[in-house]
């Protein structure tokens, strides 16, 4: 009965009235289904693309020697942030080894907030993937390098800027797709010394 | 200035002496967002980072740096996500004027609606459906005994 049918503007506007509350729904859903994938401990540093911090640090091993990120100058490679204490750290720790033994990249550890017995110790029972430890007793280095929380991982380059962190574990996926390629890409970047 | 040197990690304990160092030291504490608890300030929590970055801000605000400095320091490492009141800037639009952004149009389309809004009134019936009711009302009046 086309007599009895609404104007047309009003049909338009009550198909609206499901449309848009719908279609708001569905945005909403998404984006909060977005949201559950985000790992909100993930928080953009501001260190990538900065030179890493200048420390001193005697050496988890020896403690009278003395370990410098200007030591590896010239050089690509991991600085990784670990602790006896922390449970993550035995988590990531065969990945690490993994890693080390294929060469590709010298990782050096931060020892972080540790007692020196129990980072060796810690070492000797599970190996040890480090070039060598920092024993950053009190933390400090922590805090210019922006840790948060433990274990994180740094690639630096070898001008000594921080070219990709890692908060949390890194997984035979992260050395994958992330950390490997990068590393061959900053290879092949020529040192400047300046 | 920012270098820490090895042989100066003294342990800050809260001096009760300095009461007006540590008001300075819990005021700027509570501008900081702990990165550990996410949705404590650093004043709140007692996580070990916590912790040490309030010594941190006992120890340069002692040795004379402005809160300004400090913020910066800050900033520098962990980013404006350790600031509960982030800059205004290209990343943070959205969380400034977003909520307001919101508010208006959700005022908008009330008011709009409440405007629109006009007494209801039962069309007129057409003759089939009047003839429909009179079927119906008559059939009714019939059942009675």
């Amino acid at each position: 009965m086309p007599a009895d049918e609404p104007p047309r503007t009003a049909s338009r506007w009550s198909r609206m009235r499901y449309v848009l509350p719908l279609g708001s729904f569905l945005v909403l859903a998404v984006l909060l289904g977005i949201g559950l994938g985000l790992d909100p401990r993930e928080v953009p540093s501001p260190l990538v693309g900065k030179t890493a911090p200048h420390f001193e640090l005697p050496q988890l091993h020896r403690a009278d020697e003395q370990f410098s990120e200007k030591d590896m100058r010239g050089k690509v490679w991991i600085l990784n942030v670990w602790a006896s204490w922390c449970v993550a750290c035995r988590e990531e720790h065969p990945v690490l080894v993994a890693l080390s033994k294929s060469g590709v990249i010298p990782i050096v550890g931060l020892n972080y907030k540790d007692q020196r017995e129990d980072g060796t110790a810690w070492l000797a029972r599970l190996g040890d993937p480090y070039l060598l430890s920092a024993y950053d007793e009190q933390g400090k280095v922590g805090i210019d390098y922006g840790v948060y929380g433990v274990p994180e991982t740094y690639v630096i380059d070898k001008q000594g800027v921080i070219r990709y962190k890692r908060i949390g574990i890194v997984t035979p996926g992260i050395v994958k797709e992330k950390i490997l390629p990068l590393v061959g890409e900053l290879n092949r970047e020529n040192y400047r010394a300046n | 200035m920012a270098s820490a040197l090895p042989g100066t990690a003294a342990t800050a304990l809260p001096a009760a002496a300095d009461v007006a160092l540590e008001k300075r030291v819990t005021a700027l504490a509570e501008e900081l967002r702990c990165l550990v608890c996410q949705n404590q300030t650093i004043a709140d929590s007692h996580a070990g980072l916590a912790v040490d970055l309030k010594n941190q801000i006992r120890e340069k605000l002692a040795a004379g740096m402005s809160e300004g400095e400090i913020i910066e320091f800050m900033v520098a490492r962990y980013g404006d996500f350790v600031l509960y009141r982030p800059p205004v800037k290209a990343t943070t639009v959205l969380l400034w004027f977003g909520p307001p952004l919101l508010l208006l149009l959700g005022l908008g389309l009330f008011v709009r609606t409440v405007l629109q809004r006009r007494p209801q009134t039962a069309a007129p019936l057409n003759a089939t459906e009047q003839a429909r009711v009179q079927t119906l009302l008559g059939a009714g009046d019939k059942e009675r005994p």
